[in-house]
């Protein structure tokens, strides 16, 4: 079970209306890889976050699958469109069943 | 074994090369999301008679790298300064203190990371600001000590140079500083190990050449803790030395030995001039 | 010149194992590449991927891939032990069809992105990176 898992997020305080916005994002996780091995030699399993939403009012702005290949602590830069204010939601999901979430709201200026 | 053959033998590999490292550019400077400026070049400090102008770790990095520490979100150690912060609002200890309760906001203590290692009176010693905090969490809080450059340490410093950051690296050589500063100086200058390498041969004679695919810095420790890419989280000062007198294959102190404290304030007045740049990020 | 033994059964070896190991390799990625495309052919135009020459670190490597209209982009590390890296489904709100994000590669390879577009056709771009191990960073 993945610890001190903690998501980050920028997101513009507001936007007009149709504007494209940058959104970042970072999780604090390990994203084992699988490849590693302990002291004794024995593989330590994969456990990674595998997977990343970001909707916007209910409609999906981006759906990410991530592998193994992903850094420790993954980052995601993207553009959403806005077209009224509303509120984004992102979603991680862990390999071992934890799912994240956190969300920013934005307004129209 | 033949001694100059591996002197030698170090010495060419640090021979610039240019093929090979990533991209630097030495001559750009640090402005953090777009509003702090970071003194990553200085004149030297006057104890410091082998240079003329001091510079930070950030300068020698590839672009990518700077690029990553000169915006908040995108360094990925400020996330650890963000658990740091929550650590600072905990109450811990049989007192049923938080970090807070005496010290209010982090941002209360801006310019304690600059002048630290420093000496401390009523202990007799010169501290790093990792024992400070732990001598806190003891006397003070009634807490339990926490690892040296383990994680809940290392956020906290973290933290704690983050708030300081744009501030004059100052720390104290004289006065009851000394006879530590002076030995910090001596396992400067002292060749050890298989490779009999000191720290000078590198930092001070040969930053900004490379040892075999590394871009040799000066060495200074204005940025710690720093994230490192290829451990992709915070890392402190005295397991860096760890990892550098291990690289001369010499047998290492420990961290949080009296012999690394003294490195750590002799490295540390070497970047008197610099800016408090932590958390860095380097590779 | 007259081998030994020796010198033959090892002449052998060597030869199947270099025949062996990019071989493997290449088989996932024509499998990752094959799952993606469906086999279909491959275009170049209209994908960006930036990515560092050199590469500070493998552990951390910056990559961003843009391909404007894309449906979705899969990115490849085509020297890993499993070349999947990531997928990037762009949804309707998608500003535009870019993402940047950090990656871990193995060692010095190439990093290949390909986008599926709206009409079913595939793009592909694809940049050498250098990983370089040693010095005293470690």
């Amino acid at each position: 079970m993945a610890e001190n898992v903690t998501p980050r997020i920028r997101v513009p305080r507001d936007a007009t209306a149709g504007e494209t916005i940058t959104i970042k994002t970072l999780i604090s996780h390990p994203m084992e890889s699988g490849q590693r091995k302990d002291s004794d030699g024995n593989r330590i399993p994969r456990s990674i976050i595998n997977r990343f939403t970001c909707d916007f009012n209910g409609e999906n702005v981006i759906d990410v699958t991530f592998e193994p290949a992903i850094s420790t602590n993954p980052f995601l830069e993207f553009q959403a469109v806005v077209p009224e204010a509303g509120t984004f939601t992102f979603t991680w999901y862990d390999d071992d069943g934890d799912v994240y979430t956190d969300t920013k709201d934005i307004a129209i200026s | 074994m033949n001694k100059s053959f591996f002197t030698i033998g170090a010495l060419c590999a640090a021979v610039a090369v240019p093929f090979g490292f990533a991209v630097a550019d030495e001559s750009a400077n640090l402005v953090i999301d777009g509003e702090l400026e970071i003194t990553v070049r200085a004149p030297a400090p006057d104890h410091l008679e082998n240079l003329d102008e001091i510079t930070s770790g950030w300068v020698y990095r590839a672009t990518e790298t700077q690029a990553m520490q000169a915006d908040d979100f995108d360094n990925p150690g400020m996330i650890f300064v963000d658990n740091g912060r929550e650590i600072w609002n905990t109450v811990e200890g049989e007192n049923g203190e938080s970090c807070a309760s005496c010290h209010g906001s982090p941002e209360e203590l801006a310019g304690v990371t600059a002048v630290y290692p420093q000496w401390n009176e009523e202990a007799g010693e010169v501290r790093t600001i990792s024992m400070q905090v732990n001598n806190c969490r003891t006397e003070q809080m009634g807490a339990e000590e926490w690892d040296y450059d383990k994680t809940d340490l290392l956020n906290v410093t973290a933290l704690l140079a983050s708030v300081s950051r744009g501030m004059s690296v100052n720390v104290a050589i004289d006065g009851p500083a000394q006879s530590t500063w002076e030995q910090g100086r001596d396992l400067y200058y002292t060749r050890t190990g298989q490779l009999e390498l000191s720290c000078a041969n590198c930092h001070e004679d040969n930053f900004g050449n490379n040892i075999r695919a590394d871009h040799l810095s000066q060495g200074q420790i204005n940025g710690f803790p720093t994230y490192r890419l290829k451990n992709a989280r915070l890392n402190g000062v005295q397991s860096r030395f760890r990892g550098c007198v291990r690289d001369t294959r010499a047998e290492t102190y420990a961290v949080g030995s009296p012999e690394f404290v003294a490195l750590e304030l002799y490295v540390m007045s070497r970047g008197n001039g610099l800016d408090i740049e932590g958390p860095s990020v380097r590779n | 010149m007259s081998f030994t033994r020796r010198d033959t059964l090892l002449m052998a070896m060597g030869t199947a194992v270099a025949a062996a190991i990019p071989f493997k390799a290449f088989a996932d990625v024509d499998a990752d590449i094959e799952a993606f495309t469906g086999g279909a052919e491959m275009g170049n135009e209209g994908i960006t991927l930036i990515a560092p020459e050199i590469a500070e670190n493998g552990n951390t490597v910056p990559i961003e891939v843009d391909a404007p209209g894309a449906v979705s982009i899969l990115v490849l590390a085509t020297g890993n032990p499993t070349p999947a890296v990531v997928t990037f489904n762009f949804g309707p709100l998608s500003g535009a069809q870019m993402a940047s994000t950090r990656i871990r590669l193995a060692g010095t390879q190439d990093v290949m992105a390909i986008a599926k577009m709206p009409d079913g056709s595939f793009v592909r771009a694809s940049q050498e990176v250098k990983v370089t191990i040693g010095g005293c960073g470690g």
